[in-house]
């Protein structure tokens, strides 16, 4: 049973999707996907406790033995981004179904769980495969379900925002598509770790070199790596909540821990250090950091200010990969995780303003901190987060990120952490100040099922939802040993298969 | 002289991907821009199957008298990546005829502006 865990994480969902069109019922179809993903998250939970004692797991799907079929490889770096996805997705779940009810159409309930259940498996499927190609094919099924997810928003933007996301979207998988055609040409294998056997022996050919040029662009389309950013504020802002939830904490890191995975692993570390990449990718992610976090500040909507906010939180995960080191790494990858959680929880909170208020609009939301005290108590703990002090998740990663630049003495790299947390300090401040030091505009909370004119009542589900994450933002800030040992483990299993000692 | 002609299908190729590119980028209607990008994934597609052309070779099929066969992973390759492109084109359409109604219009520009004035 065990050797099929890795595979089942992927064919429940795979399953249920039909399962919940057919059922065609709104309140099952949730039930049904609240089940597959608390399944789905006790399995990659096994399953990176598994990983972690030091055993790797390989899966030959169909019994076709690698390199001829597609093998899953499982070690602790893609269980934990597996594990990260699937609970984020249980989290969403537990948030989603009144979210869901209110901005959604009633008969297109079920396609809409159908729909993420195919987003979710899509995103497992890139963390667990070993076999590239079939990384592309699980990029699309995200991406295709992503773009149908988004484009269900009630603003009529939400449609161009998810033309625009499908348009740069699949540009971004079509280059990823050449560049594995390009090593296939090469080395005339799919496999991952074949293709890293392989690769060394034809390092110095220019298709390898074009290869390489257009898997990173490819993955940083998808990941939203500034200047490759632009589909990722309205796509986030005009998606229905629950999707911004799920797409905002997952998407973008899973199409990053793919970049981690092709440029350490697929192509040697040496062979990253000697392109031009890794001072690329530092003076992108300070110039992002410092761009998002510009833009965050201007926003006069809470939605669209995450929404940038995430954009400078990706240029800290590039500037960890950039630094090229086992702390850097390291760093990243906790990035990846505490930013799912926090980013999580403040589109959550923006979901819950959505249906209690009706906006997420500055000017809509004044002086409610006090009438809404569980929403804006999480809703503190995040900022604090995103800005990153102690005591919570933002904290350990930045800091991790800052000692592993200083370490490499990239003064510039460390300026641009603190220059960005006083940015985040300001963009928090100011939807605080809007909460709590502004006149109220809307009535009191009524007795009323759904936001309008006055506060609607919070419903159960959210506030678990929203809590529980809260919880772990600060649980995981204070106790750093089991995140830190995760990626700890994760960065040593990726050296490790390079042969490279530090 | 050998590197053109000995790689006139990867030029050819790239003229195709670029036409598409172009397209994409230029048009203004929607319509165009997933036509631009439909030529540009052929471009990619045809990329692949060109790859496992072995010259001489057959259909990958054992039979008497032939020695040499195409490579057929990459055709196999390329019918998950029409079914994908296929997909994306009807999603993309799909969405196209929702803009219309939400909007009167398909033309970015047009768009734009509308979504201007909304602020």
């Amino acid at each position: 049973m065990t050797e099929h865990i890795s595979v089942l994480l992927i064919i429940i969902p795979l399953i249920a999707a039909p399962i919940l069109v057919l059922s065609n019922h709104a309140k099952l179809s949730w039930i049904i996907s609240l089940l597959v993903t608390i399944a789905c998250a006790y399995l990659s939970f096994e399953l990176l406790a598994d990983v972690q004692q030091g055993n790797e797991i390989h899966y030959a799907m169909g019994g076709w033995a690698p390199p001829w079929g597609i093998e899953y490889i499982i070690d602790p770096l893609n269980a934990l981004v597996a594990f990260i996805v699937c609970l984020i997705a249980l989290a969403t779940m537990v948030f989603a179904p009144k979210s869901v009810e209110r901005e959604i159409e009633t008969h297109q309930i079920p396609l809409f769980y159908a729909a993420f259940l195919l987003c979710f498996l899509g995103l497992v499927g890139m963390c667990l495969t070993g076999d590239i190609f079939n990384m592309f094919v699980f990029l699309e099924i995200s991406s295709l379900a992503s773009y149908a997810l988004i484009g269900l928003g009630k603003n009529r933007r939400a449609l161009t925002a998810s033309f625009h996301y499908l348009i740069l979207g699949t540009l971004g998988a079509t280059f990823f598509l050449l560049g594995i055609g390009m090593l296939l040409a090469a080395t005339g294998t799919l496999n991952m770790q074949d293709l890293a056997n392989l690769l060394p022996a034809i390092e110095n050919r220019p298709l390898l070199h074009t290869a390489f040029a257009l898997i990173v662009v490819g993955m940083a389309l998808k990941a939203a790596i500034f200047p490759m950013h632009l589909w990722l504020p309205n796509a986030y802002t005009y998606a229905p909540s629950t999707v911004s939830i799920f797409l905002s904490a997952t998407s973008t890191k899973v199409a990053l821990y793919a970049l981690i995975r092709c440029l350490y692993d697929v192509f040697s570390f040496e062979y990253m250090l000697n392109s031009w990449l890794p001072q690329s990718l530092l003076l992108i992610g300070t110039v992002a950091v410092i761009y998002g976090s510009w833009l965050a500040i201007g926003q006069r909507e809470v939605k669209k200010m995450l929404a940038y906010s995430s954009v400078a939180q990706i240029g800290y995960i590039v500037i960890g990969i950039g630094l090229l080191s086992d702390a850097g790494l390291r760093a990243s990858l906790l990035h990846i995780f505490n930013h799912a959680l926090m980013k999580g929880m403040l589109f959550m909170v923006a979901g819950i303003l959505v249906y209690r208020l009706n906006s997420t609009d500055y000017r809509s939301i004044s002086g409610m901190g006090k009438r809404m005290p569980i929403t804006f108590g999480a809703l503190i703990i995040g900022a604090l987060s995103l800005i990153g002090v102690p005591g919570t998740v933002g904290f350990i990663s930045k800091w991790n990120l800052a000692q592993a630049a200083l370490a490499q003495q990239q003064w510039l790299v460390v300026v641009a952490l603190l220059v960005g947390s006083l940015m985040a300090v300001i963009y928090c401040w100011k939807l605080i100040e809007v909460l709590y030091f502004q006149p109220a505009t809307k009535s009191r909370i009524g007795k009323v099922e759904q936001g309008g004119d006055s506060v609607a009542r919070m419903p159960v589900g959210m506030i678990i939802g929203l809590w529980s994450l809260a919880v772990l933002c600060i649980y995981f800030g204070f106790n750093t040993d089991v995140t830190l040992q995760g990626a700890q483990k994760a960065v040593d299993a990726l050296f490790a298969a390079q042969g490279v000692t530090q | 002289m050998s590197f053109i002609e000995g790689h006139l299908i990867y030029w050819l190729l790239i003229c195709l991907m670029m036409v598409g590119l172009y397209t994409l980028m230029s048009c203004s209607n929607l319509i165009k821009k997933i036509a631009g990008l439909n030529v540009f994934q052929t471009g990619a597609i045809l990329f692949y199957v060109s790859l496992g052309k072995v010259t001489g070779g057959t259909v990958p099929i054992i039979a008497e008298g032939y020695e040499s066969y195409s490579n057929p992973l990459p055709q196999v390759l390329m019918l998950t990546a029409i079914v994908v492109g296929v997909a994306t084109s009807a999603l993309g359409f799909a969405l196209i005829v929702r803009i219309r109604e939400a909007y009167k219009s398909i033309e970015e520009d047009e768009l734009d502006n509308m979504d201007r004035l909304d602020d």
